[in-house]
C-alpha cells in the first residue's frame, strides 16, 4: 500500500477519478498534468500501460479540464513525472487489482496465480476469457486508489517507451487551442497598456473603433480594452487601425533594475547556513546577474472563452486549470462550479506567461457576447511586453578555498524580484487584465516559493559542496513596475551560474583541476558519478584547448533534491562567442521515456544557450521596451552546437524530472569556458561580445 | 473591394475570395481549413508561418493573398498525402524532431524547398536554411538530423 499519497490523489482518491472504461476494450486516463510540448502525456500514457499491462493503444489519455480531471496543480516544477507519474501508477496499480480480484471471484481460481497479459487476464500460462477493460466495465470503481494501490517494483515493468502521441498532428495538423473554430466563433483583441499604472489618453476615440468594418462590439471595463469582430481579418484590421492612434500616458518609474534591487531596504533573510565564514579573503569574490528574460512561446497566447446559461468555459493554454477557475470565477464574482477551464494546446510556454491573462481577457471580451465562443489571440509586442517575465537578478558569491583546492566557506546572497506570481497566488487572481478593471483585482505583494518546494529567487542558492562553512542569503525585492514570474529553473539559473563561476575562479586562481576540485569536495555518490562521466565522455575535447577554444565545466543537483547534472561546453571566441560542442551527463533516477527524457535535456541545453548568449529584454523606463524578435535575438540553427547526454539510469530509484536539471549548468559551463580562456569571470549575462570585452578590460 | 483569387494548393485547383490586402495566412486557414501554417508574430521574424509559393518558402502572415493568383501553394497538409507521407515527414517521426512542434510546419517547409533545390546538401547548408525559422523548445539539432536523413532517403545526400 502506498504509504505517501502523490499530491493529485489528496483530490482525486478514487479510481474512477483517473480511469473510465469508454468500451471497445479501451479505458479513458484522466491526468492533471498539461501537455505543454514537453511529451507528459506520452510519458503518462506509457506508465499507466506499464503498470496495467494493457496494450497503450487500448489507452486514451485525456488532460486538465477542470470538468473531468483530478486538480493535480499547476504543471511546473519538473515534477510531472515524479509526482503525475506516481498518481497514475496507483491509480493504475490500484484498477489492477481490483479486477484481478474480480477475476479470481469469478474463476473460482487463485488470485496469486491471475495476471495481466497484453490487456488479457491470465491464469498461471493459460488466457481466459476475461479482460481487464472488460471487467473494469462491470466493477464499482468508485473506491479509493489508497485501498488498492501497490505499483509494481521496478524490475518488474515491461518498458515499452512510447513515440511521441501528438508529434504528427504538431507537424501536419491543427491540434491547437488556436486552430479551435466551433460554429459562431468571434474573434478577439486587446489592448494592453504599457504599465499596470498606464491610462488611456481622454480623447481615445473609441465610437469610431466600434464602427470599423466587422466590429461587433467595443469592450472597455477600467484599464481592460478589447474588440470583437466576425473574422480575424477584420479584427486584425481593426486593431492595425486603433493601434496607429491609441496612446496611452504612463507615469515616469524606475528604468534600472539592478539600482532598485541594490538600493531596496527590504530585509535580507537568512536561508540556511552552517558554521562560522572565514574572516579571511575570500578566494574569489563577486556579484552575477542576469537581465529580464522574456519566455518567448513561439505562438501568442491565446484563449478561447463562451458563457452560456450554464456558465463560462474557456479553453487555455495555461498551466493550472484549476487554479486558473478559481482566479476567473473570484473575477466574475461566480460560483467556480460556473466556470470550466479545460486545458487546450499551446506553444511551448517554459513557464508562466500569458496564457492565463489571455483567458481571463478572452473571457471579458465572450460575456459581451453572449452564447457566443471568443477566441482571442494576443499580437507579439504584447507577448514580449504584457507578459510576466523571468526576474532580472544578481547574486554575490564569495568562496574561500585553500591551495589543496578544499573549500573552506561559502557564502551566496540572492537579491531578486519575485519568481512566482501564479494565478491564485498570494491571495489574488493575479490576472493582469484583472488587476485593470473598474473594480480591480490588485496583484498582491508576492511572496517567495517557499524551501520545500525548492525555492523561488534562492533556488539552487544552498551550495551542494562540503564547503565547512556556509551561508545563503536572499533578500527578495517587491514593489517594482516589472511583473515577474516562474521561468523555467528560476533563481537555480543565475544562483548555479554564480557559484560554479565563482568556484571555477578560484580553481584558476589556484591552478587546480575543475574535475579534480569538484570531486573532491563532493561526498554524495551520484554527484560524484556525474561528474566522472562527463569527465569520460568528454575525452575527445579535453587537451584539444587553444587559445580561441576552450571548454568549461559545472554541475549541479536541480532544486538540491531532483536530478543531477554535469555539463561540459566548449566555446570558440572570435568575432562572436559561440558554443561548439556541449556534453551532458545527467542522473534522474527511473528514467521513464529515453528519448523524451534526452529531448527534454537537448532542448534545456539550446534553450539555456541562447538565454545565455543573447538574451535581455529591452527597458523602457517602467514599461518592457522589447517588442519583437526583432529585439530579441535567439540562437537560430547556424548556431547550435553539438550536444551529446549520457543518463545514468537507475531503474531503482524514483524518477526525478528532468526538464529544468541543466539550464544552471550549461550556463556556468559556458561562461568558464570564457573564464577559461580570458582569466576572468563574466559577471553580466548575456556573454555578448560587449560584456566580454567589458569583463577583459574591469 | 473582395476579389476572386485562383491558384492550385497543394495539388488541387482552389477559388476564393478576401478583401484586398488580407494576409495569405488568414486565408488558408481561417476560409480554406488548411491550418498547418501558423501565426507567430505576424511580422516575418520567426517563420511559423512558413509556406512554399511556387516551391519558394514565403512568409504567409504579410503576403497578400491575391499576389498568389495563378500561383502554387504548397502547406505542410502535403506532406501526409494520400500517396503516403513525404521523406521529411518520416524522418521528423523517426527522429521524434520537435517538442511543442508549434514551429515545426514551417521548418519542414523550408526543409522541403532546400530538398527540391539542387543545393548539395550539407548539414551548415541545412542549418542556413532552416535559419529564418526559429524554434524556442531546442530541438534544432534533431531537426537538422531528421533532414540530413530525409535527404538520404530522397538520393540528394
Amino acid at each position: 500500500m502506498a504509504a505517501k499519497l502523490p499530491p493529485g490523489l489528496q483530490s482525486a482518491p478514487l479510481i474512477s477519478d483517473w480511469l473510465t472504461p469508454i468500451g471497445g476494450g479501451r479505458l479513458r486516463v484522466c491526468t492533471g498534468r498539461a501537455e505543454l510540448g514537453q511529451g507528459a502525456l506520452t510519458a503518462l500514457k506509457q506508465m499507466a500501460a506499464e503498470e496495467l499491462d494493457v496494450p497503450p493503444d487500448s489507452l486514451e489519455i485525456t488532460g486538465p479540464d477542470t470538468g473531468a480531471s483530478p486538480d493535480e496543480g499547476f504543471t511546473a516544477g519538473s515534477l510531472s513525472i515524479s509526482q503525475g507519474g506516481a498518481a497514475i501508477r496507483s491509480a493504475t496499480s490500484a484498477l489492477r487489482a481490483l479486477v484481478l480480484g474480480e477475476a479470481a471471484r469469478r474463476l473460482n481460481a487463485g488470485l496469486s496465480l491471475l495476471a495481466v497479459k497484453q490487456g488479457r487476464i491470465i491464469d498461471g500460462e493459460t488466457a481466459t476469457d476475461l479482460t481487464l477493460a472488460g471487467l473494469a466495465g462491470e466493477i464499482d470503481l468508485g473506491v479509493p486508489v489508497s485501498d488498492h494501490a501497490g505499483p509494481k517494483p521496478a524490475g518488474a515493468r515491461h518498458l515499452n517507451a512510447l513515440d511521441r502521441i501528438d508529434l504528427r498532428d504538431r507537424m501536419v495538423g491543427a491540434p491547437f487551442v488556436h486552430d479551435m473554430a466551433p460554429e459562431g466563433l468571434l474573434f478577439g483583441r486587446v489592448f494592453h497598456p504599457p504599465t499596470l499604472d498606464s491610462r488611456l489618453a481622454d480623447d481615445t476615440d473609441l465610437d469610431t473603433l466600434a464602427s470599423r468594418p466587422g466590429v461587433v462590439t467595443v469592450v472597455r471595463d477600467g484599464g481592460f480594452l478589447g474588440i470583437v469582430a466576425e473574422t480575424e481579418a477584420q479584427a486584425a484590421a481593426a486593431a492595425r487601425w486603433f493601434e496607429a492612434r491609441l496612446s496611452w500616458a504612463t507615469p515616469d518609474g524606475p528604468s534600472d533594475p539592478f539600482h532598485e534591487l541594490e538600493a531596496s531596504d527590504a530585509e535580507v533573510e537568512e536561508i540556511d547556513s552552517a558554521g562560522m565564514l572565514p574572516e579571511a579573503e575570500a578566494t574569489a569574490d563577486f556579484t552575477v546577474r542576469r537581465p529580464f528574460l522574456s519566455h518567448g512561446a513561439m505562438g501568442p497566447s491565446t484563449a478561447l472563452a463562451q458563457w452560456t446559461e450554464e456558465g463560462l468555459t474557456v479553453w487555455s493554454h495555461t498551466q493550472g486549470v484549476y487554479p486558473l477557475r478559481k482566479a476567473i470565477a473570484e473575477v466574475f464574482g461566480e460560483p467556480e462550479e460556473r466556470v470550466r477551464v479545460i486545458h487546450a494546446n499551446g506553444a511551448g510556454c517554459y513557464g508562466h506567461n500569458g496564457a492565463d491573462d489571455a483567458a481571463l481577457e478572452a473571457a471579458l471580451l465572450a460575456r459581451a457576447c453572449p452564447g457566443r465562443p471568443v477566441r482571442l489571440s494576443w499580437n507579439r509586442a504584447s507577448e514580449f511586453r504584457a507578459a510576466p517575465v523571468g526576474a532580472a537578478m544578481m547574486t554575490r558569491v564569495r568562496i574561500w578555498m585553500d591551495e589543496t583546492g578544499r573549500l573552506d566557506g561559502m557564502h551566496v546572497n540572492v537579491t531578486s524580484p519575485p519568481h512566482a506570481t501564479r494565478p491564485s497566488t498570494n491571495g489574488a487572481p493575479c490576472l493582469r487584465s484583472g488587476h485593470l478593471l473598474d473594480k480591480p483585482f490588485p496583484f498582491p505583494v508576492p511572496g517567495d516559493l517557499p524551501a520545500a518546494r525548492g525555492g523561488g529567487a534562492a533556488r539552487n542558492g544552498v551550495p551542494l559542496y562540503g564547503t565547512g562553512a556556509h551561508l545563503t542569503e536572499r533578500k527578495l525585492v517587491t514593489g517594482l513596475p516589472w511583473r515577474t514570474s516562474s521561468l523555467r529553473a528560476l533563481g537555480a539559473y543565475l544562483n548555479v551560474y554564480g557559484i560554479e563561476t565563482a568556484l571555477e575562479a578560484a580553481i584558476i586562481e589556484r591552478g587546480l583541476d575543475p574535475f579534480e576540485v569538484r570531486l573532491a569536495n563532493l561526498e554524495d555518490k551520484r554527484s560524484r558519478e556525474v561528474l566522472e562521466r562527463l569527465r569520460a565522455m568528454s575525452s575527445d575535447i579535453i587537451g584539444e584547448e587553444t587559445e580561441e577554444r576552450n571548454w568549461g565545466i559545472a554541475f549541479a543537483r536541480y532544486k538540491n533534491t531532483a536530478a543531477w547534472a554535469a555539463v561540459l561546453v566548449e566555446a570558440e571566441l572570435g568575432d562572436e562567442l559561440r558554443a561548439t560542442r556541449v556534453r551532458i551527463a545527467c542522473d534522474m533516477g527511473e528514467v521513464v521515456n529515453p528519448d523524451g527524457a534526452l529531448n527534454q535535456l537537448e532542448g534545456g541545453a539550446i534553450q539555456s544557450l541562447s538565454w545565455t548568449l543573447k538574451e535581455a529584454l529591452t527597458l523602457d523606463g517602467p514599461a518592457i521596451g522589447t517588442a519583437g524578435w526583432g529585439d530579441y535575438p535567439i540562437l537560430r540553427f547556424s548556431e547550435i552546437p553539438e550536444v551529446r547526454v549520457e543518463m545514468i539510469d537507475r531503474p531503482e530509484e524514483p524518477p526525478l524530472g528532468c526538464a529544468e536539471a541543466v539550464q544552471g549548468p550549461v550556463a556556468a559551463a559556458l561562461g568558464n569556458a570564457v573564464q577559461r580562456m580570458i582569466g576572468v569571470p563574466v559577471l553580466s549575462l548575456p556573454l555578448t561580445r560587449e560584456s566580454v570585452i567589458a569583463a577583459v578590460s574591469a | 473591394m473582395d476579389g476572386e483569387t485562383t491558384c492550385t494548393i497543394n495539388g488541387e485547383q482552389r477559388r476564393f475570395s478576401a478583401e484586398e490586402g488580407t494576409s495569405l495566412l488568414l486565408v488558408l486557414r481561417e476560409q480554406l481549413g488548411l491550418r498547418s501554417a501558423r501565426l507567430g508574430c505576424g511580422e516575418e521574424s520567426c517563420g511559423a508561418c512558413t509556406v512554399l509559393v511556387d516551391g519558394e518558402p514565403v512568409f504567409s502572415c504579410t503576403l497578400p493573398a491575391e499576389d498568389i493568383e495563378g500561383k502554387t501553394v504548397t502547406t505542410a497538409e502535403s506532406l501526409a498525402g494520400p500517396e503516403g507521407d513525404h521523406p521529411l515527414l518520416t524522418a521528423f517521426l523517426e527522429h521524434q524532431a520537435g517538442q511543442c512542434g508549434y514551429c515545426l510546419p514551417g521548418i519542414l517547409m523550408r526543409a522541403r524547398a532546400y530538398l527540391d533545390s539542387d543545393a548539395p546538401v550539407s548539414r551548415e547548408g541545412i542549418a542556413a536554411a532552416l535559419d529564418p525559422s526559429l524554434c524556442r523548445c531546442g530541438a534544432h539539432q534533431r531537426m537538422l538530423n531528421a533532414v540530413l536523413d530525409a535527404a538520404e532517403q530522397m538520393g540528394r545526400a
